[in-house]
């Protein structure tokens, strides 16, 4: 490289600038169309969301017009596939449901929190290198798989805790679906507590507190939003899961609130239905739109749930 | 090197003659301190004294903030931190295994740079060092969180929102909040790491205030950037410089008649 003199420059930047300004009007147009492009693209997503949505809605009247809303609503038995005497009682998958998502709190919730505080509050560096992306590779496993390593591993270990209990039920994928949600439970709580700033604990440990005080009493209250909208989110995964219920939890809609029996949840039902042979145009197959809406139901209002209290509970640092 | 240190110690025994002796708090023996390869404190030996405002200053990178956070052993929360020498507290070396961090920090607090009260409500603030050493009882608390209030000459301002965020307050409220949350648990030392750096002159102003009617009841170590400060609020300074001590005196000798020409030099703006 030349060294360029001050004094003697053997070209002028402030030309070559106008030079290539002048041949670049070219740019110029692909400056103007790119936000257009880029818009394009958003909209195509939203105008797919609002798609499904309308079809949900759609195909849920439908439902409706056959099934009146109040037993959809009310009756206790799920029996869509009696030809006479069917039923579409609604609680049965929602208890299916709402059992195995229970379960999987039950596990993921302590131990997703467990692993956040240790991650964020006591792991060296060196440690949380290696953990996190463990953790990471745990949330990247297909649910299939999960779902068969319930059925064929989970429910024979468990078989011979509980000798009652059947192949298929709510327990084993339940427990396996809470496994799924640690790593989601651990990551996000350990963001919403190492953003807490560093000063803060020293704040804290400058007081005699301990390590264990500072990370119970000053930094998880500190990051109590971030906490429980992780929650929030887990129980909305657990909820729509569909692979590890219907592999592993069975296809009985029944009204109990029994782990050791075989139960449906509402994913399950909808799986069951769309690769079964029930026919187009029938009450059955409408009866998946109406179960898709209520699940749809669910999830939104864990979601503005986590967003409403992301909001209302942030303690400003 | 040598010489220094023998200096300093005639200079402080020279100091001490001819007044009532008093009480040691610290005493560091031969501090040397290393982050990783760096040597950031080097042969340390400093008294300081109870019931006294001790002086830090230096240039950046001195140590001066090092060097205060070590009694208190915050500095152990910097990886790759190694000591060696001893600081004795109260007669009993701070570095020995049996002595618990979290008892030292008991008898030792700190304010920090920069205000950080906790997001909790100015209340929660005060209450919660008591809370961790085990006082539950609401009307002690409530005593204590008034108490310490006005001893940080804050109480005026906030007792009417005792409930809201701490984070409310202004940046001078949240430091004299903070000392406030120092005295609740009635420490017998309070270091202060250059406390109104991050503060506007009123602030500042009503932090020297405070200093000063604290010496009363506290030993306080003060690090400052701002010399001005120093002279004004302290009973002795000590001149940190690379690493080490170059000279530590009483605060009027050392700004009126120093003895070391690198101080005169420091004091008189010629570097720093």
């Amino acid at each position: 490289m030349a060294v360029i003199k001050q004094d003697s420059p053997t070209y002028s930047v402030r030309e070559m600038i106008k030079e290539k300004k002048a041949k670049q009007s070219g740019l110029m147009f692909v400056e103007k169309l790119m936000p257009k492009l880029l818009l394009l693209t958003a909209v195509i997503s939203v105008l797919t969301t609002l798609g499904i949505l309308f079809t949900l809605l759609f195909e849920t009247f439908t439902f409706f017009s056959r099934v009146s809303i109040i037993e959809f609503l009310t009756a206790k038995e799920w029996l869509p596939w009696n030809e006479e005497n069917g039923s579409f009682g609604v609680a049965p998958l929602v208890t299916g449901t709402l059992l195995t998502t229970g379960i999987a709190m039950v596990v993921a919730i302590p131990i997703g929190l467990a692993s956040a505080i240790y991650l964020s509050e006591y792991a060296s560096d060196k440690t949380r290198r290696i953990i996190k992306p463990i953790l990471e590779v745990l949330a990247g496993i297909p649910t299939i798989v999960y779902g068969f390593f319930a059925l064929t591993f989970v429910t024979p270990l468990l078989k011979q805790i509980i000798p009652d209990l059947g192949i298929f039920n709510a327990l084993s994928p339940g427990i396996v679906m809470g496994i799924m949600i640690i790593p989601m439970v651990a990551s996000l709580s350990e963001d919403a507590m190492s953003s807490v700033p560093n000063a803060i604990r020293e704040g804290a440990l400058g007081l005699g507190s301990t390590k264990l005080e500072v990370a119970l009493k000053v930094v998880l209250p500190a990051s109590a939003s971030g906490i429980i909208a992780s929650f929030v989110l887990a129980i909305s995964r657990a909820v729509g899961e569909t692979m590890i219920v219907a592999v592993a939890g069975g296809s009985s809609p029944v009204l109990s609130f029994d782990v050791t029996q075989s139960i449906q949840t509402m994913t399950a039902y909808i799986v069951q239905v769309t690769t079964g042979d029930a026919g187009y145009g029938t009450t059955i197959y409408y009866s998946i739109y109406a179960v898709g809406m209520t699940l749809f139901v669910f999830t939104l209002a864990m979601n503005l749930l986590a967003q409403y209290i992301s909001r209302r509970f942030r303690e400003e640092y | 090197m040598e010489l220094t240190v023998v200096k300093e110690r005639t200079e402080q025994k020279k100091m001490n003659e001819g007044k009532e002796e008093k009480a040691v708090v610290y005493r560091t023996k031969n501090l040397n301190l290393w982050y990783g390869e760096h040597h950031a404190l080097k042969n340390i030996d400093l008294d300081i004294y109870e019931n006294e405002v001790t002086a830090i200053i230096g240039p950046s990178g001195c140590g001066k903030s090092t060097y205060i956070k070590t009694l208190n052993r915050m500095i152990e929360l910097i990886p790759n931190v190694r000591t060696s020498g001893e600081i004795t507290y109260r007669g009993r070396n701070i570095f020995d295994k049996s002595y618990r961090v979290e008892e030292l920090r008991t008898q030792v607090g700190m304010v920090f740079q920069k205000p950080n009260p906790f997001p909790k409500s100015i209340y929660d603030n005060i209450a919660y060092g008591p809370r961790i050493h085990g006082i539950r009882d609401k009307k002690i608390l409530d005593e204590i969180v008034e108490r310490s209030l006005r001893g940080a000459a804050i109480w005026d301002e906030v007792k009417d929102r005792l409930h809201e965020n701490a984070y409310g307050l202004s940046g001078g409220q949240q430091q004299r909040l903070c000392i406030a949350r120092c005295l609740a648990i009635e420490p017998d030392v309070i270091l202060m790491d250059e406390p109104t750096s991050a503060l506007d002159p009123i602030s500042t102003l009503k932090i020297e205030e405070l200093v000063q009617e604290l010496k009363k009841n506290y030993s306080i170590i003060i690090v400052t950037h701002n010399m001005q400060q120093a002279a004004r609020i302290s009973d002795k300074t000590a001149f940190f410089l690379n690493g080490e001590v170059i000279e530590y005196t009483d605060t009027d000798k050392l700004f009126s008649n120093p003895s070391d020409k690198r101080t005169e030099d420091y004091i008189t703006g010629r570097f720093g």
